[in-house]
């Protein structure tokens, strides 16, 4: 298994994703650089956190546009796994690889927190994997998180079950006290029809270890694994 | 040209120097290369006769003060810790969101341009009375500014102070701070030698912003500060994150023969510093600057305050490889010219010379100004230690205690600061230890060792204005007790120097005092001043100089992370223990100072000695596996909201027993130094209290921590967890939304 971590300029969290992919996970790691057009063989691409290009403009909408991308979207196209977290989830929502948009929070200011997530989704690898009555613990920081879709785009992610995980408070109750960004049916995060593509605001990375007093997030990455094929 | 100069601050004294230094009458350019250079902000020249005074010394110091753009202590296998705190006050004063975010660029920019990587940042803030609207303007701004250009920068901001007072009503203070981490032998030098080496600007264009800023900083606050807008600086941390990154990556080639930030006073500074600390000259044609505008005039050139930019000086025929560097990153690499022998900058547009000037004499420890100020005690400080306990009756009923322990917990200056943290990305970089297990200074791993750096700003300027030299003395001791309490070693200390206008004699008695305490304090601690600066002039036309506030910064260690100890109780029936010297004391504290109303008196009682006893038998308890459970210190508030504090984060209580010898309210509310509150199982209370005791300290077990969420003082519930959370939580939204 071979993990790829996209740099963009102003990616931040891609150094934090290299070290749980490698050094926790203890998987090959390779950085791939925005303006190159190789995805060196990658299993798994991961578009980490950040404010690429300055999120100026809209956050993840320059990215979108960078030569690595049409890698990533040919990648995906082929059924192969994509991991968007925070900036990298509005990168996948602005390439449209993922339906759906992130807006401002609705407080309007950045949320740097601790949230608890609820595992929603049982037909897909990452969510399913999980214990369903198990809150995880997860961080969040963004100023643009609040998951938004269109009427009939939030029926198809409800009947198809692309619902990955929802806000909730620690007894995995979910509404509306629960909802830290005002996200749209309380989403977290969410994947595409397939299944191989998927997004999400928190950062599970960012609890991957036993040091930092949480590895809640090292079990929604291993779940989101444990689907894969290694090649 | 006498008449520019004194317009742009210069002393008629100090133009005749100017004369002096050049054989001649200056032209416009140089008077403004002058003006900026000898202002208070860049030259130091009302300050630094007793900055020298200062303690710079230990084994660890690899850079001491003044030498580099930060100051550089060694952590040991190899790696350095690089750490700084700067003001930007009077920018934030006027626009705070700008001000505020340019403030974080520059002091990371002073760490990276060391060659050290910043993993955590700082801010310490003081702000007017919270009721205005203009305060709460201020406040969302600087929270906003700080929390926009650090999150993009992507280092995260992992802690601070925010305090109120009505002296910082129209002057409020911005600190920033910020630490890196380097190898030893990565480390880049602000300096320039090698004749015919290039001279490179990299980064953002320049712009007409912040021309003057530095003057600026050096003035009172006014009406008409306003005006001085276009010398507030604009920030772009998108920029700054490229800047970092490919500066890192220039310095590791080892091609680089030094390296400085352009903060105040932009390009004439840097030349000037680095090529007086060379010993060198420079020739640069200011026609090759790439500028944001066209027909800028060369002063605007020179003294330009655009963020994000850096001089590097590298070693000839190494061009190439910087100019792919920077390319990769798609930032701006010009040369603009060429190190030269002997000491002259000559500056040239449209090939001309425009300024011809002796670098060295621009410089601080150079020719510039050094004054030594008149001080003098003012009126007050014989009123204060006038006051006597005795005239304010203690708190009898139980309904009394609740009413001050309530008013405490919903006091914006103790309350929760969460409303301003949770705006500030506080865990990228996955090195955060206090996220999980928050302690009184922040701890943050040093990635691919066992080792952390405890990181934690403070000053309490209400008590170093009733006492300069006592109150930057507990600022100190404070400061390392929060690191001992982490269960890190206090290191070394930078500062952010904070007072009014230094040709007030009273106001430069505060000064002195607090560099005396400072002294006094360091040496106990054995914790040298590596830096920082100094902010005069802040003070308004009409309401005088806000309190004295030197804050310090303080760096600690923890050679293993496992000796991170958190300030939470951790279960039922875990005892708690008093750490040190309790005292008939209310003095200076937010009880008598808040909800007493009585604003004069002395600052708190405080021991040096004891206070260094006391980090001394926590530190080896802690090393030697005691038993603590959890370590808090006693500060703002005193003993009643350290517990509940200590209390809060696991929704726990308290059942605890006050000593009679005491008066009540100073007890549980009066802020004597020299205290920590410890918990731990009770089947190691008697070894532990024993092993503080035969250190020297009073050990007193107040009682237990409970699962029942009541706030037990002598059987009575002060207070419950929900009616606390809910007063400390949520005081900040209250005031704000």
């Amino acid at each position: 298994m071979k993990v790829g971590v996209v740099i963009f300029p102003g990616s931040n969290c891609d150094e934090d994703m290299v070290h749980v992919m490698s050094n926790v996970m203890g998987f090959d790691v390779e950085r791939l650089w925005h303006k190159s057009a190789d995805l060196k063989g990658v299993d798994l691409v991961v578009l980490p956190g950040g404010f690429s290009y300055g999120d100026y403009l809209r956050s993840g909408a320059i990215s979108g546009l960078s030569p690595i991308m049409d890698q990533v979207r040919e990648h995906a196209k082929k059924g192969g796994l994509v991991l968007g977290i925070c900036n990298g989830f509005q990168v996948l929502t602005e390439s449209r690889l993922l339906p759906g948009a992130l807006l401002h929070n609705d407080n309007q200011r950045f949320i740097c927190k601790n949230t608890f997530l609820k595992p929603a989704s049982t037909t897909y690898s990452i969510s399913s994997a999980l214990d369903a009555d198990e809150v995880l613990r997860i961080p969040v920081a963004h100023a643009e998180g609040r998951y938004f879709i269109d009427a009939k785009g939030l029926e198809d992610l409800q009947a198809n079950d692309q619902i990955l995980f929802r806000y909730s408070d620690e007894n995995g109750d979910v509404n509306a006290d629960t909802n830290l960004n005002g996200s749209i049916d309380n989403i977290a995060g969410i994947c595409n029809k397939a299944g191989n593509v998927i997004g999400m605001m928190p950062h599970p990375e960012r609890a991957a270890e036993q040091v930092l007093g949480n590895t809640d997030g090292l079990k929604i990455l291993q779940a989101m694994l444990s689907s894969v094929t290694v090649k | 040209m006498l008449e520019s100069a004194l317009q742009l601050g210069l002393l008629e004294e100090e133009y005749e120097k100017i004369k002096e230094i050049l054989g001649r009458e200056p032209n416009f350019t140089e008077v403004c290369i002058y003006s900026i250079m000898w202002s208070e902000h860049c030259s130091y020249k009302n300050s630094i006769v007793w900055l020298k005074t200062l303690p710079k010394d230990s084994d660890r110091m690899l850079a001491k003060a003044g030498e580099e753009n930060a100051g550089l202590v060694d952590i040991g296998d190899g790696l350095a810790c690089s750490f700084k705190i700067e003001s930007h006050n009077h920018p934030s004063a006027i626009e705070p969101y700008q001000g505020a975010a340019t403030g974080v660029g520059g002091i990371n920019r002073d760490i990276f341009t060391m060659g050290a990587r910043p993993i955590a940042q700082l801010n310490s803030l003081r702000f007017g009375d919270p009721s205005l609207a203009k305060t709460k303007w201020l406040l969302k701004g600087v929270t906003k500014g700080i929390g926009d250009y650090g999150n993009a920068f992507g280092v995260p901001t992992v802690g601070g102070e925010v305090f109120f007072d009505e002296c910082y009503n129209v002057n409020p203070l911005v600190n920033a701070f910020s630490a890196g981490i380097v190898a030893t032998d990565k480390t880049a030098k602000a300096t320039s030698y090698g004749e015919g080496n290039p001279v490179f600007i990299v980064g953002s264009a320049t712009g007409k912003d912040g021309i003057h800023g530095a003057a600026f900083a050096s003035k009172d606050i006014s009406e008409d500060s306003a005006k001085d807008l276009p010398a507030v600086q604009v920030g772009d941390p998108f920029m700054e994150k490229l800047l970092l990154e490919a500066t890192l990556e220039v310095i590791a080639t080892g091609n680089v023969i030094g390296i400085q930030d352009m903060g105040a006073a932009g390009i004439i500074c840097s030349t000037s510093e680095m090529s007086a600390k060379g010993e060198h000259g420079m020739e640069i044609d200011l026609d090759k600057v790439p500028t944001r505008q066209d027909n800028m005039l060369p002063f605007e050139i020179l003294l330009s305050e655009s963020q994000e930019r850096m001089l590097v000086v590298v070693k000839k025929g190494k061009e190439d490889e910087i100019k792919r560097i920077f390319d990769k990153w798609d930032l701006n690499c010009a040369q603009i010219g060429h190190v030269t022998k002997g000491e002259m900058l000559n500056f040239y547009s449209k090939g001309k010379k425009v300024a011809t000037v002796p670098a060295e004499s621009l410089v601080l420890g150079g020719g510039a100004p050094v004054y030594h100020r008149e001080y003098q005690e003012p009126a007050y400080y014989a009123e204060y230690q006038k006051f006597d306990i005795n005239s304010i009756e203690d708190l009898k009923t139980t309904a009394e205690i609740e009413e001050a322990a309530r008013f405490l917990l919903s006091h914006p200056n103790i309350a929760s600061k969460k409303w301003v943290s949770e705006q500030y990305d506080s865990m990228v970089g996955i090195a955060n230890l206090s996220t999980n297990k928050p302690s009184d200074a922040a701890v943050v791993r040093v990635h691919g060792t066992e080792k952390s750096i405890a990181v934690t700003v403070d000053c309490n300027s209400r008590y170093v204005n009733a006492d300069p030299e006592q109150g930057c003395a507990i600022a100190v001791a404070e400061a390392a007790r929060n690191v001992v309490c982490s269960g890190g070693e206090a290191l070394a200390v930078t500062n952010c120097l904070n007072f009014g206008n230094p040709y007030n004699p009273e106001v430069y008695w505060q000064f002195v005092g607090a560099i005396k305490g400072m002294t006094k304090a360091c040496e106990t601690f054995a914790t040298p001043v590596t830096g920082g600066n100094v902010s005069f002039y802040n003070q308004s036309a009409d309401g005088g100089p806000v309190f004295p506030t030197p804050t310090i910064g303080m760096l600690g260690l923890l050679e293993d992370s496992k000796t991170h100890t958190g300030m939470a109780f951790q279960s039922a029936g875990d005892k708690i223990l008093l750490v040190g010297e309790s005292q008939n004391c209310i003095s200076s504290s937010e009880y008598l100072y808040s909800f007493r109303k009585e604003k004069k008196s002395p600052a708190p009682y405080f021991n040096l000695k004891e206070e260094k006893l006391l980090h001394d038998g926590i530190r080896a308890a802690i090393l030697e596996n005691k038993g603590i459970q959890s370590a808090h210190d006693l500060a703002d508030g005193g003993l009643f909201i350290a517990l509940a504090e200590s209390a809060m984060s696991k929704g726990l209580g308290f059942d605890i027993k006050t000593e009679a010898d005491f008066r009540k309210d100073a007890y549980l509310f009066g802020e004597a130094q020299g205290r920590v509150l410890l918990s731990c199982k009770a089947s190691d209370e008697a070894h532990l209290s024993g092993f503080l005791k035969e250190k020297g300290l009073r050990v007193v077990t107040l009682g237990e921590v409970s699962d029942c969420g009541k706030y037990l003082i002598d059987g009575e519930a002060i207070t419950h967890h929900e009616e606390a959370k809910e007063l400390y939580d949520n005081c900040f939204a209250k005031f704000l939304d």
